[in-house]
């Protein structure tokens, strides 16, 4: 496999008014990687893929996307990857098949894949018969699902996935990662991804990094994680490197915002 | 482009209770106005109000329905949807465009739909032929106010600066124009008022080819109407191209 790094990070930093939510992080992935974020809450895991994929124009620091400058040539950045956000990010106004259709159309998916693949990646993450309901009326599970199955749905170079995991069952789960192994391995697309399992990590990631307080505090495989800590866990080295204080996450300030929606009376 | 268009149609079309519920308020205008102050506007010698208001109205119903699309932004970014957007790799020209165009159509529909309405409510457009293009200056008219409102929405984050833009740029907007009064006559400091105001111009043009009266003239209300537009499309791409989340 081609030696070349494909996600180039040096010494970003992102500061919000006084808060640095990440500091002066380094580290490089290569094409076709698995590669893992862990830390607790509020870490500045969200934060950095942020910045990586445009969303966030870092305070400090530099970025290279495939080659391309996420800040001075966003375009092109936005080419090499896909995104499963943290949060949700479906209309919910339209229906199961058209947040599939609309993504397609964006990332230019030409209309018998399209057609093809939304219907795919629908049966594969079961919504296949509700496919014409609204996305207002799913579980947040379903939700999720569709989520997935969206940034499944244009093969990137690069897939971040952010905590993609979260609240769905260990089948979808085990489901999700079958699919995104035979990609990597098939089609070489990299995977980044966040997550707190860390079984899952250890199991799909070839490197792991782990961040605590804006912070890398320590990169390599599970196993070299596992050594340098002299522990038998993923999850003990996890809780050996970070101390096993509790993070409270982020008042959920989407839910906060929702409740404002209904507050106005949107529908 | 067009995926955001359709967009915008598909959430329009389904909301029928929004649109019906649209309808109420330029129709209740039109009739109290209207029948109310018919009498008065006749006896000093301007004419059949009713005829000279309704270009008014539908310029209302346009304009508020294009701004509260445009602000449709800021309810993406609450809810999460907008980040989808966001990292596409299309141009943010190309989504303001298709946001607008999407907003604008919707606006000039509902613009159609007043016009309908009000015909059975009395009002007759001079010559019927000349509703078609009346229709274009509607559209004018939405593309540039769903450009503002999405310029606006670019650079607020949340809902309550709605309640500040609708009070202190929508309200104004609607009340200077001459929307509900006539601009020849008024004090010069109302003139020039409504001269900055694009809205005057939207009103103007529709008034011309409704009903044959115009202050200014069809050309430069459509001249101002474009460029304006041109101006917010290209200053809300801009601002779009800034948004953080
Ligand atoms: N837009 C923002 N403004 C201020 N603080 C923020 C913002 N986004 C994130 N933060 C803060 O930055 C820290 C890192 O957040 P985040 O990257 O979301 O963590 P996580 O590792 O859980 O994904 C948190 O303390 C969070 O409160
Ligand atoms: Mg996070």
């Amino acid at each position: 496999m081609a030696e070349k790094n494909i996600i180039e990070v040096s010494h970003l930093s992102k500061t919000f008014g006084d808060f640095t939510a990440v500091k002066d992080i380094s580290f490089s992935v290569r094409a076709g990687e698995r590669f893992a974020f862990l830390g607790p809450n509020g870490a500045g895991k969200s934060t950095t893929i942020k910045m990586l994929t445009t969303l966030l124009t870092p305070s400090q620091g530099s970025i290279l996307i495939d080659g391309h400058n996420p800040v001075g040539d966003a375009d092109a950045a936005r080419h090499s990857f896909g995104i499963v956000f943290q949060d949700p990010s479906l209309d919910d106004d339209l229906t199961a098949w058209e947040n599939m259709e609309f993504h397609g159309v964006l990332y230019n998916v030409a209309r018998p894949l399209r057609r093809e693949r939304i219907e795919e990646l629908l049966r594969f993450v079961d919504l296949y018969e509700r496919k014409d309901n609204y996305v207002r009326e799913f579980s947040g599970g379903m939700k999720r699902r569709l989520e997935i199955a969206r940034g499944l749905l244009h093969h990137p170079r690069i897939i971040f996935l952010d905590e993609p995991t979260l609240g769905l069952d260990p089948q979808t789960r085990n489901h999700m990662w079958q699919y995104l192994e035979r990609l990597n391995r098939d089609e070489g697309i990299t995977v980044f991804f966040t997550t707190h399992y860390m079984e899952e990590a250890d199991k799909v990631a070839e490197r792991i990094a782990i961040i605590d307080h804006g912070t890398i505090i320590a990169m390599g495989s599970g196993e070299e994680l596992k050594k340098k800590t002299k522990t038998s866990s993923l999850e003990e080295a996890f809780l050996k490197l970070t101390g096993s204080a509790i993070r409270e996450e982020e008042a959920g300030s989407v839910d906060h915002l929702r409740n404002m929606g209904r507050a106005w009376g949107r529908r | 482009m067009y995926i955001m268009w359709l967009r915008e149609m598909k959430r329009f079309l389904r909301s029928k209770s929004r649109i019906v519920g649209a309808l109420g308020q330029p129709l209740l205008y039109f009739l109290s106005l209207g029948y109310g102050l018919g009498a008065v506007f006749q006896a000093a010698g301007r004419g059949n109000y009713i005829e000279f208001l309704a270009p008014g109205i539908i310029g209302m119903s346009i304009i508020f329905t294009s701004i509260f699309n445009g602000m449709q932004v800021i309810w993406d970014r609450q809810f999460g949807f907008l980040k989808e957007t966001l990292v596409a790799p299309v141009s943010r020209l190309a989504i303001m465009l298709g946001r607008t165009f999407g907003g604008a159509t919707v606006a000039a529909l509902q613009g159609c739909l007043v016009f309908i309405i009000m015909i059975p409510a009395g009002f007759r457009p001079y010559d019927w032929a000349l509703v078609v293009p009346a229709i274009l200056v509607m559209f004018l008219v939405a593309t540039l106010f769903s450009g503002l409102g999405m310029m606006v929405a670019s650079l607020l984050r949340d809902m309550q600066g709605f309640q500040l833009i609708m009070n202190f740029l929508v309200m104004p907007l609607f009340f200077l124009s001459g929307a509900l009064f006539p601009l020849q006559g008024a004090p010069t400091a109302l003139q020039d008022v409504a001269y900055i105001d694009p809205l005057s111009y939207g009103i103007d043009g529709m008034r011309s080819l409704l009903i044959n009266t115009s202050n200014y003239s069809l050309g430069i209300d459509v001249a101002v109407l474009v460029g304006i537009a041109a101006l917010f499309i290209i200053l809300g791409s801009y601002f779009f191209s800034k948004i953080q989340v």
